[in-house]
């Protein structure tokens, strides 16, 4: 059943990328249990721009979880405290009233701060851009039944083509790896027979480009599954190593 | 002005080969001496970027999100439909071209219908090609399941995240042009203005919302796929960048609007719950393959639904349309949901929802098959209501959705500006006054990965077009223009946020401009938007400055474009003397309530002029002419 709760948010408020940012506390009055957490900051936004001054800036477009548009840590938490769920479809049931609230951006070094809660992730399309594709032009393709693909194999693609690349990630990682990113869009291409022609060149540049732009190396910490709002599970990146060793063993391109 | 649809002559099947024989080509090494600006990342302008760039041209591409991948066509969930008979349940090209045409209440053009139908076999092939990951048999063959609208299985789909996978299929396609060299993406840009030079769109002018930067873009043809401005209602399953302003822009320089009032309102969204709420959620129609739609047949009755016993539940759409049940097209199941709240039968705290019921479904293949079908749908239901689907019926409601309106476009996508294309949910083409569920994706693509190809090259290789650089005057206008909008926004100062706005906005069309309506609404609305328009530029309050990151001001640009464009949506709605699909106009009914159509004085496409601020938009209609299928009044009984 609906009912309001009263909070308090701790929200990391920096007006560039070269402002140092600093905490600023607001009151979230009379919130119904029924909003969701992006609809609570909009009701405060509201009450911030009736005061005449700035309001909190946030990602977000299609607010139903599938966009990855959205995101910032709620206490420490990338996407917040419900697991499995995006911060457009966490809803403020999951607090009690009265709780202290702290949100900031995803912080990582590869994505830098724009605004408030708002941050660069434009590395993830320079990684899909290294290679995140099967090379076929449109036109070319043959008659669709013509490939099977195992109705397993295709449901571990899909587990693994459900990333969102909103980067929570990244942002739980402490070395900030996008290996659980990365990962996905290898497995997710490497198991379908369509993308097997690629594979080895695949794994090879992603990972370069990876590395090119700063993020930091996987090393097990576990966090991204953890906080991935889609699920994506860490075989992703063992499947990923896998790839990666047969593409260095066996290809030519190094 | 005479409105051409350019439709080619002879037998309809043979129409777009042949036209395509005869557009005039662009060999491949001139390819690259053009520029095209591509204005939309969604299934249509992603993968007509992507296309356009394979064969060799240069293109710009922009969009809001700071990811091409974000655009909103990643949201849709169900499917998309094609013609291959894979299930053997008797579909045809032909049968694709006829449930559309027929879904749409007879309101689109044959040809272009029918060309749909036909490219709909070649999406799937280069979608399976790149990598999407299609729901598949246990043989390894595509699978399938049935929409609204049709009786034979000819959806193909992904869970229920189709668009996204259909989407990151043809982004990928994009990101490989652009390390080709061929594609330039420009994210977290908004289109402010079409720049128009002798009659021919030649550029873009784009606010950087990161920096606030006004930017100036020149090419030789420009791409509009924008998508659909239902969130002119406020409340809709679209996302919270969805706008009308690019497409409306194009309109105030000379590009006809056709039938803004086709507003399709899906019948399965998850029920309002207070004033505070953003948006509305869509629950996929593919629900209704193993879903059963009912309330309670008694007025008021406040039972939990597990107490009502089933001889005390009305399966209104089962029993009223046997032969569709619960796959009724869209329309008819949400003037039906309507119906049977306005009847005192509605469930829920407000009293404005259905039961959505998978108890049968899930009784009779065990949870674990529902689950594999519709998981992610329960989860995002459970997230948003607190409430477990696998053990309690849903409730839905019906929501604004997807808008069959848009720009006028000729055969070859072509709006009446020479050099400016439309393409996906941003123009009007194929779904006349309703949409069938999974033709939107279908038609995204088609527009994109196979005729915009061809067409636009048409109009390159057939046209003189001199240079024109970005400090053409007609730029400079057009920035000045912004600025000057942008800097008014900003100094007014008022007591009113741009979303108490946009809310009222939204409220004024849901009442007297939604689901059904009634002229005496319609001229009541008429009264009211013009009034809600100036109280907002008297009395909005837009924080912060046009020179950084101001989502503010983005949005009160977006909201002062909906104050003006709502106006035409409902002078359309008010102007057509019928009935049709979407569009229920109270005064046009059967006695059983179903939309009367009026195929006397009613076969046509409404395309609307701008004459300036304050003049009234001329309507110019394009008659429809159907030579290959017959008028029948819809029956899903
Ligand atoms: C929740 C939901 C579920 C759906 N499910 C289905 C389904 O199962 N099957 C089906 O066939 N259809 C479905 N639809 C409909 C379908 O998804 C859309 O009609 C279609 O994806 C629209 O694609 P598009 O490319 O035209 O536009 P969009 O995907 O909306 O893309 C619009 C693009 O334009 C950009 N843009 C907009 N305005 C500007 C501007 N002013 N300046 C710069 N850039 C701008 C945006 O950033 C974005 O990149 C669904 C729709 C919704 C909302
Ligand atoms: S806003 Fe799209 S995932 Fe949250």
């Amino acid at each position: 059943m609906s009912k309001t709760i009263n909070l308090t948010l701790k929200v990391w408020r920096q007006k560039g990328p070269e402002d140092k940012g600093h905490f600023e506390t607001y009151e979230a009055k009379d919130i119904s249990t029924d909003l969701s957490f992006l609809e609570m900051l909009d009701l405060v936004n509201e009450k911030i721009t009736l005061e005449g001054k700035d309001p909190i800036a946030f990602d977000n477009d299609c607010r139903e979880g599938i966009c990855g548009m959205c995101g910032a840590m709620v206490n420490g938490i990338a996407h917040g405290p419900q697991k499995a769920t995006t911060l457009c479809q966490l809803h403020m049931r999951h607090f009690e009233d009265g709780e202290i609230v702290v949100i900031e951006p995803w912080r990582a070094r590869p994505f830098k701060i724009i605004k408030d809660l708002v941050v660069d992730r434009s590395p993830f399309d320079k990684i899909i851009q290294s290679g995140g594709y099967i090379s076929v032009n449109t036109g070319s393709a043959p008659e669709a039944n013509t490939i099977p693909v195992p109705a397993q194999k295709a449901e571990l693609a899909m587990d693994a083509a459900a990333c969102i690349g909103c980067g929570a990630c990244v942002a739980a990682c402490p070395n900030a790896s996008a290996m659980l990113f990365v990962g996905a869009k290898i497995s997710h291409l490497a198991l379908l027979p369509q993308g097997r022609p690629e594979a080895a060149k695949r794994a090879l540049s992603m990972l370069r480009k990876m590395d090119e732009l700063g993020f930091g190396n996987c090393s097990n910490e576990t966090e991204c599954e953890a906080v991935c709002p889609k699920e994506i599970s860490i075989t992703n990146i063992a499947r990923f190593n896998r790839e990666y060793l047969k593409a260095s063993f066996g290809s030519s391109e190094k | 002005m005479e409105l051409d649809s350019r439709v080619p002559g002879g037998p309809l099947e043979t129409k777009w080969e042949r036209h395509c024989f005869e557009l005039k080509l662009v060999s491949p090494a001139n390819k690259r001496k053009f520029q095209i600006i591509v204005v939309g990342t969604g299934l249509a302008g992603a993968s007509a970027s992507a296309t356009l760039a394979e064969l060799g041209y240069n293109v710009k591409v922009f969009c809001i999100q700071d990811s091409p991948r974000r655009a909103h066509s990643i949201a849709a969930q169900g499917g998309i439909n094609a013609a291959k008979n894979y299930a053997g349940d008797g579909d045809s090209i032909w049968r694709l071209f006829y449930d559309t045409i027929k879904g749409g209440d007879f309101r689109a053009r044959e040809a272009n219908v029918y060309r749909l139908a036909q490219i709909s076999n070649n999406i799937i092939d280069q979608c399976v090609a790149q990598g999407v990951p299609f729901a598949r048999e246990y043989g390894g063959l595509l699978a399938n399941r049935s929409f609204g609208g049709a009786q034979v299985s000819r959806t193909f789909y992904a869970r229920g995240q189709t668009g996204q996978q259909l989407l990151l299929g043809a982004y990928s396609a994009m990101m490989r042009q652009v390390s080709a060299g061929r594609i330039k993406v420009f994210p977290r840009r908004e289109m402010l203005d079409l720049v128009v030079i002798n009659g021919r769109a030649r550029g873009v002018v784009t606010r950087n919302l990161i920096t606030g930067a006004m930017e100036s873009h020149a090419a030789h043809a420009v791409i509009l796929a924008t998508g659909g401005y239902g969130n002119a209602y406020y409340l809709s399953t679209n996302g919270m960048n969805s706008n009308v302003s690019a497409i409306w822009k194009a309109y105030k320089k000379g590009a006809f609007f056709a039938n803004p009032s086709f507003v399709q309102i899906h019948p399965t969204c998850i029920p309002v719950h207070g004033t505070y709420q953003s948006k509305l959620t869509l629950m996929s129609e593919s629900l209704r393959n193993d879903g059963r739609v009912w309330v309670p047949k008694k007025p008021g009755d406040k039972r939990p639904p597990e107490q009502i016993p089933e001889d005390e539940r009305d399966y209104y759409l089962e029993r009223k349309y046997p032969s569709f049940g619960n796959l009724v097209p869209r329309d008819v199941a949400s003037r039906n949901a309507k119906e049977q709240c306005d009847a005192g039968k509605g469930v829920g705290p407000t009293g404005y929802a259905v039961y959505l019921d998978l108890r049968d479904a899930i009784q009779r293949d065990g949870e674990e098959v529902i689950r594999k079908k519709y998981g992610n749908l329960f989860q995002m239901y459970e997230r948003i209501t607190g409430e477990n689907p696998y053990k309690t019926p849903m409730m839905i409601y019906p929501a604004v959705h997807y808008v069959m309106g848009g720009l006028w476009v000729d055969y070859d996508l072509m709006s009446t500006i020479a050099g400016l294309f439309v393409l996906g949910e941003a123009n009007f083409s194929d779904h006349g006054a309703n949409r069938l569920g999974a033709s939107a994706l279908m038609q995204g693509l088609a527009d994109g990965y196979f005729i915009i190809p061809y067409t636009i090259g048409g109009y390159l290789a057939g046209t003189e077009l001199p240079a024109v650089s970005e400090d053409h005057p007609a730029f400079l206008d057009s920035q000045k223009q912004a600025q000057e909008t942008t800097r008014k926004l900003l100094s007014i100062n008022g007591k009113r946020t741009v979303n108490d706005f946009h809310r009222e906005l939204g409220h004024i069309l849901w009442e007297y401009c939604g689901m059904t309506r009634n002229d005496e609404g319609m001229r009541k609305a008429k009264e009211l938007i013009p009034e809600l328009r100036e109280q907002f530029w008297q009395n909005v309050i837009v924080p912060g400055s046009s020179e950084d990151f101001n989502q503010s001001l983005e949005k009160a640009g977006r909201v002062a474009d909906f104050l003006e464009f709502a106006e035409l949506l409902v002078e359309d709605a008010l102007s057509r003397r019928e009935s049709c699909g979407c569009h229920f106009n109270e005064a046009f009914q059967t006695k059983d309530h179903e939309a009367l159509r009026n195929d006397e004085i009613g076969c046509y496409v409404a395309a609307w002029s701008y004459n300036g601020p304050g003049g009234k938009p001329s309507l110019h209609k394009e008659p429809l002419v159907f030579e290959n299928v017959e008028l029948v009044t819809r029956s899903y009984k």
